[in-house]
């Protein structure tokens, strides 16, 4: 067993699951909050996760196979992707670059159509393992067919890319927003676009005001 | 950003003489005046002196009530803190004011203050952005290097890191603020605003949790969820200390997660804790705790300096002035929702 990251919410530990490679993904207990507080939030993320993985893989956005779930301890057992996360080769200067946010755009309007809401997406939940792109981490995942809520969680990335990728932030999302709507409803990109803009304006002290 | 830096530190030892600056704070409640002084890269607050408006029991902030408490107190402010210092507006070598962001009739009454001393004593014209300026000293006052910063107040609830030049932010909220949360719960169970002393005193009567919705979206929170179920279970009759308390435990677990998650992505290793709700020790206690976990330092500002304060804006103005900022009265109109990701970092 081998810790491969703390992250915020987890810890990604790397072990052995009868004989293969596997991802154990713990919520641990985080005594900073009330146990309520905790136990509601890391039970059940736990279990959407483990249920939008599986989601997510039926309508073609690669994800890691779900192996077990154990909800006592909150943990996922799953399928080791190893690849480099898209937050490392960002920065790279690499062409390739432009075809991998492309297949995120496409990858969110595929998880879009079918009213599955990431939560959460950043570059560090993208892995590129033998020149696939897969998508991890549904722990604040949840479905919705609200245009509101497929808008802020593009505007997420947005801010992610704008707050650690300045220079580079808004080619990406032309990259990102043409393998969107290659694949999106026609008739939806102007109602989503016009979402988009409220979405931004509504945040706190605006630019160009 | 390390070409950036470089560039900055060579200015300030380029400046090894003294530099003094009088910063007039405006944006809500708060009229406040401070002298500050710097000799290469430190600085001395020399006077800080404020007055706080306080709107009826209930209600919140009346802009034109608060502009004109600001207008009759400004001129006796800033005579106190040049007898503080001892000082006259000869001495002062620039004038800094709250340019925004903030409430308009409150703004206009520092900026006219600002520019008539600007233009009657021929000294600079400093505008500074309130939230860069929350930030500023609280770094300075900390000590702190390259943090992550938590900001909240009554105006603001942000995650930023300094980052290409500007602070960047890395979460905020998607609705209200955490001050505003909590002000106004207090207006709806009758208590004056700001409520945040009181909110924490009676916070800390009670264990009983209630279950609260709780909203985070990837390193956003979003708050006023929260606000209409907590005013619902006011209406029940559920005991205010137990509210309170699920409201604050809610709350501060929420913003303590979006902040664990920006310190894991950015990789910081110092938290640092800004803004008026800075003053709550639990808030205080739980990013601490969390900042454990991850190897992190935390620091947070003195609750002296924690609110609005004159402070923020002389500092702010000095190294402003420093960098070079000095505008023209014609461009010093105020700007009501200036955004602290705008403001280029020249210092």
């Amino acid at each position: 067993m081998r810790i491969l990251k703390k992250g915020a919410e987890a810890s990604i530990i790397l072990g052995d699951w009868f004989g293969e490679d596997a991802i154990f993904k713990v919520r641990e207990l985080k005594s900073y909050r009330q146990s309520n507080i905790d136990t509601k939030i890391r039970v059940f993320r736990t279990l959407h996760e483990a249920s939008f993985l599986t989601e997510a893989k039926k309508i073609g956005v690669i994800t890691p196979l779900v192996y077990f779930v154990d909800r006592q301890k909150a943990e996922i057992v799953m399928q080791f992707v190893n690849g480099l996360r898209l937050k490392d080769i960002v920065n790279a200067s690499d062409t390739s670059i432009s075809k991998w946010f492309e297949e995120v755009g496409r990858y969110v309007a595929r998880l879009h159509e079918a009213n599955i809401i990431h939560g959460d997406i950043t570059t560090s939940n993208f892995l590129i393992s033998e020149d696939k792109l897969s998508m991890i981490d549904f722990g604040l995942s949840f479905y919705s067919n609200k245009i509101e809520d497929k808008a802020v969680d593009i505007h997420l990335l947005r801010t992610v890319l704008q707050s650690a990728n300045t220079d580079l932030s808004s080619k990406l999302m032309d990259h990102v927003f043409r393998g969107y709507f290659e694949l999106s409803n026609r008739n939806k990109v102007n109602d989503f676009l016009k979402r988009l803009k409220i979405v931004e304006r509504r945040g706190r002290y605006k630019f160009n005001e | 950003m390390s070409k950036l830096l470089e560039i900055s530190i060579e200015k300030k030892e380029d400046s090894e003489t003294r530099l003094v600056c009088l910063g007039i704070e405006s944006t809500a409640h708060t009229f406040g005046v401070s002298i500050v002084e710097s000799k290469g890269r430190t600085f001395n607050i020399l006077s800080d002196a404020k007055e706080i408006y306080r709107p009826e029991e209930g209600k919140g902030i009346h802009p034109r009530e608060a502009s004109k408490h600001h207008a009759q107190k400004a001129s006796s402010i800033i005579l106190r803190v040049l007898n503080e210092s001892g000082l006259s507006l000869v001495d002062v070598d620039a004038i800094a004011f709250s340019q925004g962001p903030g409430l308009g009739p409150c703004l206009r009454i520092g900026a006219v203050v600002a520019r008539t001393l600007s233009a009657y004593y021929q000294k600079p014209l400093i505008p500074v952005n309130h939230a860069v300026a929350h930030i500023e000293l609280a770094k300075i006052l900390t000590g702190a290097i390259d943090p992550l910063v938590l900001l909240v107040s009554g105006g603001h609830t942000v995650i930023v890191a300094l980052s290409f030049g500007r602070w960047r932010i890395l979460g905020e909220t998607l609705d209200i603020t955490i001050g505003q949360l909590i002000d106004q719960f207090g207006r709806e169970a009758g208590y004056s605003s700001p409520f945040g002393r009181e909110f924490e005193q009676i916070s800390c009567k009670s264990t009983n949790y209630i279950d609260l919705p709780y909203t985070v979206k990837g390193n956003d929170v979003s708050f006023s969820g929260l606000l209409t179920a907590a005013k619902k279970l006011l209406k029940e009759g559920i005991a205010i200390e137990d509210i309170c308390f699920s409201l604050q435990e809610t709350s501060f677990a929420m913003l303590v997660e979006s902040v664990e998650r920006a310190l894991s992505f950015t990789e910081k290793k110092e938290l640092l804790l800004a803004g008026g709700v800075a003053a709550n020790k639990t808030l205080q206690n739980m990013l601490k705790s969390m900042c454990q976990i991850h190897d992190s330092g935390f620091l947070s500002i003195q609750r002296e300096y924690s609110g609005d304060c004159g402070a923020q804006i002389a500092l702010n103005g000095l190294q402003l002035f420093k960098g070079g900022m000095n505008i023209d009265i014609s461009n010093s109109s105020v700007r009501q929702s200036w955004r602290l990701d705008e403001v280029d970092v020249i210092w």
